[in-house]
């Protein structure tokens, strides 16, 4: 290993400057090492501790600590000890568990933006509590200079806490206003710059009415709201950016020597003879100069056959080297690869889709002009009846505070809070803050095939067919091969009870199959061409002892966890689900029957599946895409939302919405339920709000809205939504 | 009303601390991970040497 990392100068003059960058880099990394798990399925303090004595019980581990909330565990590893190590020991423990990338998490857990909102909240609520003290006994009766007195220290509390707690929505407020945009945070800093400036002068001039309570609250009221806001945010995206790194390209290079070097994916060049292991990705479009294996194109194309490759075969990025170790010649790189080719349909798939608004945009487009009119009319309006500036100002003052969108700012985050941390713990993360609003509205669920509704893992099928002899062989054979189909098959004549019998001389033919003597005859299990089968028409590979013909071993994709479930309820739900792979028809067409999906499509290219999905869409579909492959990406960016499983590759997951954490299918009819209940939640919120302004503005206008009222409009409308919201968990 | 000039900086006093403590669990991350904390306390493993 080290050899290869570091090459001697001569042999490759552009890493003359390596050692010192490595001297830097040792240097600079910690000697102890961090690992990070996502764990799916924990949920209670046994699993916590599972987990966690599982982990110290391996050699190297310093300390391991479960987070309950984020669903991972941190440990920390003496240097050497890597996630590939952990993982089956936290898998043993029986717990599903996926590599995430530390250094993208360094960056999320300083969440800067989260503490500093916090804090805000915070004092704000302290705030908050010690101004409503001495205003309730500025309402219960104080009169005279005690009032004075008290108004005074509230101003000495409120005012420099609504300099650093508010500051938020002033910026925000500042930045639209420069724009020439109105967006909510304008009312806000209006409502509470206004109700501070009327409040002091008429303490100054020993007035009955102060608002600093009123103004405070209101800070407090839409921080929580921000503050859950952000929380939710913040961890779909450090989920998604962990996930999102789970891959870090590499490619092995040959160099002149004939040795081999690691190198970045992305300093790959065209001409270059790239190394390809057996469980490999290629990482570049190129042609095969040496080796003979056989491919896996499931990822790209949905095709769970695989692939013969030998010398002259071209090879696509993405693909998965099953058998023999193979030469690649690079062709097309970066850019020009097919990957590439695969990442501007999506970005053309995306431009496509339609503009959704979302629920609170469309509200604040109404409210913030409405709220700014209707305060000013009654400026107007008091001035002219009274010609009295401190009457029309209060009156203005109180207006814009009881309109205030305390409740609006909470109608929508709590809800989704709720929502979103009720679809976490059955698994699913939400990327994207519409994304629940969107799903709401389905009526049509595509699922690709490979990979999404199956394991894209073959079971064989029709072992009764074969006579017990033949079994033995075939297992004796099988074991002697790390292919996919032939590692299925070890483990489903071993559930069966099946002794291997005794076959000499095993070797496996890369590309081909194994090959052994058994009672002086030999016998083959692998692909047609080489046993001298016939065709068949779904996945199969081939036995033959002797010269007696050859069998074929039937496959299917075995079903993914859920599945059947999740589509059974979907179509009782009354969607319209429709199956679209990229596989053959009779591959496609048996899971659909297996599943009763009634409608279907095969062997669809990705450019296809993408145009079905528009079709669906031009037809007034909103369509819910599960996907998880290559091919899936352009048609997952351009459904109306789109989802796909934790082991779907980097780029289907960026362009999906929702990513399933967990193996199985099973909370997606859920998924859908919540996210309904989830917006008629929010629109219950506004019309919430609404009732509390419908109620409360005439008051106000009509001059009779005093601080009390105001304040106990401002707090019943908040705490309503919010136990609306909880109605969810 | 002499005793406000007592009361109002005492109840101040107890309301700034009881913020200050607040800060200083934010700033030594004692809201990362609620739900696991909530549950730990069920178990006995951690009486005797918390986790860390």
């Amino acid at each position: 290993m080290t050899a290869t990392m570091r090459p001697p100068a001569s042999a490759c003059p552009a890493c003359s400057a390596a050692p010192a960058a490595e001297a830097l880099a040792a240097r600079a990394a910690p000697r102890d090492a961090q690992v990070m798990l996502s764990l799916p399925t924990i949920h209670c303090a046994a699993c916590m501790a599972a987990v966690e004595n599982a982990l110290d019980g391996v050699p190297g581990v310093r300390a391991a600590r479960v987070n309950l909330t984020m669903k991972r565990v941190s440990v920390e590893t003496d240097a050497g000890v890597s996630a590939a190590d952990l993982i089956p020991v936290v898998e043993g423990a029986g717990f599903e568990a996926h590599e995430l990338d530390a250094t993208a998490l360094g960056a999320t857990a300083t969440d800067r933006a989260g503490r500093d909102l916090l804090m805000r909240l915070a004092v704000a609520g302290f705030a908050a509590m010690n101004v409503m003290l001495l205003s309730i006994a500025v309402w219960s009766g104080a009169e005279g200079p005690t009032r004075d007195l008290f108004h005074w220290i509230s101003a000495g509390i409120v005012l420099p806490a609504i300099a650093f707690c508010a500051q938020p929505f002033f910026r925000n407020a500042w930045s639209a206003l420069r724009a020439g945009r109105l967006n909510m945070d304008v009312p806000i800093s209006l409502a509470i710059l206004l109700a501070l400036a009327t409040s002091l002068w008429e303490t100054t001039l020993s007035g009955e009415h102060a608002y600093f309570d009123a103004a405070i609250a209101l800070t407090f009221f839409l921080l929580t709201g921000r503050y859950l806001d952000h929380r939710t945010r913040s961890i779909a995206r450090s989920a998604a950016e962990e996930l999102a790194a789970l891959e870090v390209p590499r490619a092995l290079r040959l160099i002149a020597s004939g040795a081999e070097e690691t190198v970045a994916v992305s300093d790959l060049a065209v001409g270059d003879l790239l190394r390809v292991k057996p469980g490999g990705r290629m990482p570049v479009d190129g042609e095969i100069v040496e080796g003979q294996s056989e491919l896996d194109r499931s990822l790209l194309t949905g095709e769970t056959r695989p692939v013969y490759a030998a010398p002259g075969t071209d090879v696509s990025a993405g693909e998965v080297n099953l058998t023999g170790p193979l030469t690649v010649r690079a062709t097309a790189v970066g850019r020009d690869s097919s990957l590439h080719r695969m990442a501007d349909l999506v970005e053309v798939a995306e431009s496509g889709r339609a503009n959704y608004t979302p629920l609170a945009d469309k509200a604040a487009k109404l409210y913030a002009p409405g709220v700014h009119i209707l305060s000013a009319l009654a400026f107007v309006g008091w001035f002219l009846y009274t010609q009295d500036l401190r009457v029309a100002l209060n009156i203005a003052a109180a207006v814009l505070i009881i309109t205030c969108p305390c409740a609006l700012g909470l109608a929508v985050p709590a809800v989704t809070t709720a929502a979103s941390g009720r679809l976490f713990r059955k698994g699913l993360l939400i990327k994207d803050g519409t994304a629940l609003e969107r799903l709401a509205e389905v009526d049509t669920v595509v699922f690709d095939k490979t990979g999404t509704l199956t394991e894209g893992r073959p079971e064989v099928t029709n072992l009764d067919s074969f006579a017990r002899p033949d079994l033995e062989i075939a297992l004796a054979l099988a074991e002697g091969s790390s292919h996919p189909l032939a590692q299925s098959l070890t483990t489903a004549l071993r559930a069966r009870g099946i002794a291997p019998a005794t076959v000499e001389d095993v070797t496996e033919v890369p590309g081909h199959g194994t090959e052994g003597r058994w009672q002086g005859r030999t016998v083959r299990l692998g692909r047609t061409t080489w046993t001298g089968g016939g065709t068949c028409e779904v996945t199969a590979t081939w036995l033959r002892v002797g010269d007696a013909p050859a069998q074929a071993l039937r496959f299917t994709d075995s079903l993914r966890e859920g599945a059947r479930e999740a589509v059974q309820a979907l179509l009782e739900g009354g969607k319209r689900v429709i199956l679209m792979s990229g596989d053959t028809t009779p591959a496609v067409e048996s899971l659909a029957n297996r599943l009763n999906i009634p409608q279907w499509m095969a062997e669809a290219l990705p450019a296809d599946k993408a145009a079905r999905v528009q079709a669906l869409t031009d037809e007034g579909a909103r369509v819910l895409m599960v996907g998880d492959g290559l091919n899936d990406t352009a048609a997952l960016a351009g459904a109306h939302v789109s989802i796909s499983p934790a082991s779907a590759l980097d780029a289907a997951r960026v362009a999906s919405d929702i990513v399933l954490l967990g193996r199985s299918l099973a909370p997606l009819p859920e998924a859908l339920g919540v996210a309904r209940r989830a917006t008629r939640r929010i629109r219950e919120n506004f019309g919430i709000a609404t009732w509390y302004n419908v109620i409360a503005v005439p008051l106000a206008i009509a001059g009779l809205c005093s601080p009390l009222i105001a304040a106990l409009a401002m707090s019943a409308s908040s705490i309503t939504v919010s136990l609306n919201a909880l109605r969810l968990r | 009303m002499n005793v406000l000039a007592y009361l109002i900086p005492i109840s101040l006093i107890l309301g700034g601390l009881g913020l200050g403590f607040f800060l200083f669990t934010v700033k030594s991350r004692q809201y990362e991970d609620p739900e696991g904390d909530a549950r730990r306390i069920l178990s006995g493993q951690y009486d005797d040497h918390p986790k860390q």
